[in-house]
């Protein structure tokens, strides 16, 4: 597509100075910008404008820029990640936008995830819930060849579909109750469908799953929303994997 | 004079590792729990460090700046990591890996180094394997490989184009192992602004929290820097928005030498710059020049064409295509090292030959791999990459060839360290791409994984043992000490003058500034009169920098401006410093291309008279003049050749 220049975008962003102050949304406007420009890089030209007017720049979480790391997280228009499939906000460009188009910019919601300042927020829940068990208890050496344990082609790709989950957190923020199904149920079944992950499935998905309930996130209704906003495709299957492994866990008690 | 001691042991080549691990010190494990280590860096470097040292029992504090170690930047490396477990039956071996690193490096790194690299390396596999990470395998379910540039054999395992990523949340799952059972406090949202040396030894580090402004104190038995590299000098690279070098520099100041900061890695294949808007390039890995083409059109007319957009690729005939790689060096055509087909890139494109409207583009092309395999074996292959060149640049890759063009990418320079990894300050070492070892003049794709891992599981928690057994007397340190005081003083004092400039422009304006200076006289081609330019210009911005930046907000909250403020800071000191060595180093080597050194046919020239020696880099204070100290380059086993990929 040809690059075109989009003359004016009015945006609606959510401020907030920090985790305890109240917030708003606050109205700004950016001209002439490039089809071609990233929306990180329209935020990037609308926070060089503000610091040079002498006001606050508006905080928000990116790192790669390449939809990888996963810090990157918006709420564009009430979707995770905007308006367009696959991708994190970072990896969103604004030929996705209209001339003279208004767009809102929101935070994740959600209770596990607070506000830390303006689009930041703390996903600290995520990495607790990866203490209680999101790895496989081996120790650095001492281990076999590579090659010793034969992985079926399918088996290691169906691992590797869950195991691209960078843990960004659209998942949470689609949701309507909050759930961390998807993001826990990626680490469950990457694990479990690999032999040497296998021999703690239970065991993981047990504790992973009472770990995100005392977190506070909330139940998965299945409702399908988080699938649909994962920008690493994550499949819904996942959760029914975790299911399993789950039910297993319940069983066996 | 010169104070270096690399610490390579002696005996030959393939003993010195065995030699060295066992004759060096152990330390109990009663008294491994009496000790702390500070480890700045989550990422395969910092990780994998992190995790061994804390499974082996010592107390291990670690750092990152981002909101969690997954993040770090070794999550973006797409192509793979080698090992020399010779699956594939083609002679490799770990004489052949180590070969290809060696000279693949241009002949400046250590025999030593290199060799133990090549010796653990399968070893990196094996554990990865037993992590879950989901490498690439065969339908017999073995584990799959591909070829990387440099090499004739195929020896880089992989997991689809995030190969980067599952190692990391392998190493990543190790480390939340280690936090779950108490071994490891994490850190993270938390920025290393200085270290703190007591009687000489490194003690511990200052860092801001970046989310309330505090800046806070941590002491430690020792230290170690796994921070990555400094590629962001260049304001536009491949590496992530935060990467910086700052860790590596307060170290610098503080007493560890810098070593070869010339030495930058220019990646051929990156997305084009599109405009002066652009705040990040995109790599388009490596492991994509196995099954595309690379070229552009023979005839100039076309060429023209094309950069007015008259015309696309698939209007051009076959037979008025240039396969220039293939034609210039018909042995490992599109697989050349990287410094070589960055250098042809630019040859063509100055020539006139580019394809897009900026006339910096070249073609990587998949219509023959596509006609040779099927789309659907390019898209399992590459699918990743294939979507994110498509939403980057709205165009689809397996209809129309990729527009590339090379771009910053990796520091092959870093702080100096011995064959135990530890700088120039005792108890203070360096992992990963911070430090300067392993690569040279150039890194092979695919060897950045293998060596920050390396040195993460297989070579710092042996090493640093050395170090530690003579520390077991030593109490927990008290960071009440003047000596921590001072330090936090200094980095109090210097926020506060970043905040106090209340100057007129923004960050990014010195920042992008500095990043054009060095692309154009310290980048993929270099000349004395040029860098002495260069270190003219850069003295301007640090004035200006100095003068009139603004940095708004308050320093005791989350201030992005501020962050970026410290750490531009620091790229403009250390951009002096790459223009000084590049303009101290005579010679071509590797992906340091001196116009005055070069064969008739353009080709770089390696000078080794001159130019054998890894350069150590002394801060002498603000005022004066670095001085630099050489390590001379030993080789005992190779023997030195001009690299020819013909
Ligand atoms: C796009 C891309 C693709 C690549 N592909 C490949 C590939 O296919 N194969 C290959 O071998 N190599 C590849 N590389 C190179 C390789 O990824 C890196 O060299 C390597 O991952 C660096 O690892 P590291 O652990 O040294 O540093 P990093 O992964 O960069 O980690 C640095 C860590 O330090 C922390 N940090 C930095 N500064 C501070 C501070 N002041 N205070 C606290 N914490 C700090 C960060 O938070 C982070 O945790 C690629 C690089 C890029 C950019
Ligand atoms: S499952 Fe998808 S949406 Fe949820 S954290 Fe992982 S990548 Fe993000
Ligand atoms: S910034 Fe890394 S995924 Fe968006």
């Amino acid at each position: 597509m040809i690059e075109k220049i989009l003359n004016e975008i009015t945006l609606k962003v959510w401020r907030q100075k920090n985790a305890t102050a109240k917030g708003a949304f606050e109205t700004y406007t950016v001209k002439n910008i490039s089809t071609d420009t990233s929306f990180m890089e329209m935020l990037d030209i609308l926070n060089y404008q503000l610091v040079e007017e002498g006001k606050d720049p508006i905080a928000f979480d990116h790192d790669c820029r390449e939809g990888i790391c996963g810090t990157c997280s918006l709420f564009i228009n009430g979707r995770a990640h905007g308006p367009d499939n696959d991708i994190t906000t970072c990896q969103l460009h604004m030929r996705k936008f209209k001339d003279g188009e208004t767009i809102t910019i929101e935070p994740w919601r959600g209770t596990a995830f607070p506000v830390t300042k303006d689009l930041i927020v703390d996903r600290n829940a995520f990495e607790k819930i990866l203490y209680a068990g999101g790895f496989v208890s081996v120790n650095t050496g001492g281990v076999p060849d590579g090659n010793a344990i034969p992985i079926g082609y399918d088996e290691s790709e169906s691992a590797m579909d869950a195991a691209a989950c960078i843990g960004c957190g659209a998942c949470v923020a689609t949701c309507k109750n909050s759930s961390a199904m998807l993001f826990v149920s990626a680490k469950v079944s990457h694990l479990a469908r690999l032999p040497q992950g296998k021999v703690e499935a239970v065991k993981r998905a047990k504790s992973m799953v009472a770990k995100m309930d005392e977190l506070g996130f909330g139940g998965c209704s299945n409702t399908g929303a988080c699938e649909i906003e994962c920008p690493k495709g994550i499949s819904i299957a996942s959760i029914a994997k975790l299911n399993r492994e789950y039910l297993t866990a319940k069983f066996m008690e | 004079m010169t104070v270096l001691n690399s610490k390579i042991p002696k005996g030959p080549l393939a003993e010195k590792w065995s030699e060295h691990k066992a004759k060096i010190n152990v330390v109990s494990p009663a008294n491994k729990r009496k000790l702390d280590v500070i480890v700045v860096g989550t990422g395969l470097a910092g990780a994998s460090a992190a995790a061994s040292l804390a499974e082996l029992g010592y107390n291990v504090k670690a750092f990152c700046y981002q909101d969690s170690p997954r993040r770090a930047h070794s999550i973006a490396a797409q192509g793979g990591i080698n090992a020399s477990k010779n699956y594939q039956n083609d002679n490799d071996s770990v004489y052949r890996l180590f070969y290809d690193t060696i000279k693949g490096g241009d002949y400046r790194a250590r025999e030593g180094n290199v060799y133990r690299l090549a010796e653990v390396s399968g070893s990196i596999i094996d554990q990865c394997v037993a992590q879950g990470v989901p490498f690439g395998r065969e339908y017999g379910g073995l584990l799959a490989n591909r070829s990387f540039g440099g090499v004739l054999v195929s020896r880089t395992f992989y997991a689809r184009g995030q190969t980067g990523q599952q190692l990391l949340i392998g190493a990543y799952g190790a480390l939340n192992r280690q936090i779950s059972t108490g071994k490891v406090e994490l850190f993270s949202r938390h920025e290393m602004l200085d270290i703190v040396k007591i009687d000489g030894k490194a003690r511990g580090i200052v860092a801001r929290d970046m989310v309330s402004g505090e800046v806070k104190k941590y002491g430690a038995h020792a230290v170690v820097i796994a921070t990555g590299g400094y590629g962001n000098v260049f304001f536009l690279s491949t590496n992530a928005m935060g990467c910086n070098g700052g860790a590596a520099w307060q170290s610098y100041k503080r007493g560890a030498y810098m070593s070869n900061p010339c030495f930058v890695q220019i990646h051929p294949t990156c997305i084009p710059v599109h405009g002066d808007q652009q705040s990040k390039l995109t790599l388009m890995s490596e492991s994509l020049r196995n099954d595309g083409r690379i070229w552009v059109p023979k005839k100039k007319e076309d060429a023209e064409k094309l950069q007015k957009g008259e015309i696309g690729p698939n209007d051009i005939a076959e037979e008025d295509r240039d396969f220039y790689l293939e034609r210039r060096y018909p042995s490992y055509g599109n697989l050349v090292p990287r410094d070589v087909a960055s250098r042809a890139a630019k040859e063509r494109c100055d020539a006139g030959f580019g394809v897009n409207n900026t006339g910096l583009a070249v073609y990587l092309d998949f219509k023959y791999s596509i006609e040779r395999l099927g789309k659907d074996v390019i898209e399992a292959r590459y699918g990743n990459l294939f979507q994110m060149y498509e939403k980057i640049t709205d165009v689809n890759p397996y209809g129309e060839p990729m527009q590339i063009y090379p771009a910053i990418h990796y520091t092959m320079g870093g702080t100096w360290v011995d064959y135990n990894l530890m700088t120039t300050i005792p108890g203070l070492y360096s992992i990963g791409e911070a430090n300067f070892s392993d690569h040279g003049g150039n890194r092979l794709g695919a060897s950045a994984l293998m060596q920050g891992l390396a040195d993460g599981y297989f070579v710092l928690p042996y090493t640093i043992g050395d170090y530690l057994a003579n520390e077991i007397q030593t109490p927990k340190i008290d960071t009440n000490a003047p000596e921590f005081e001072e330090v936090a003083k200094d980095v109090k004092n210097r926020l506060d003058t970043l905040m106090a400039i209340k100057g007129t422009k923004p960050v990014d304006y010195f920042h992008k500034k500095l990043g054009k200076v060095m692309w154009d006289y310290v980048g993929m081609s270099r000349n004395a009169k040029g860098l002495q330019k260069a270190i003219e210009l850069i003295a301007e911005i640090k004035t200006e920098f100095w003068a009139d930046v603004r940095v708004p907000g308050e320093q005791n909250e989350l201030n992005q401006e501020l962050e970026k403020a410290g750490r531009v800071a620091d790229f403009i000191d250390m951009a002096d410093l790459m223009a000084r060595d590049a303009l101290a180093r005579n010679e071509s080597c590797g992906g340091h291309y001196r116009e005055e050194s070069v064969t008739e046919e353009g080709e770089a020239m390696r000078n080794d008279e001159i130019g054998c020696y890894a350069s150590a880099w002394e801060f002498k204070g603000e005022k004066e003049e670095p001085h630099m100290h050489k390590e001379e380059l030993k080789f005992e086993t190779v023997e030195l050749t001009q690299r020819s990929y013909k």
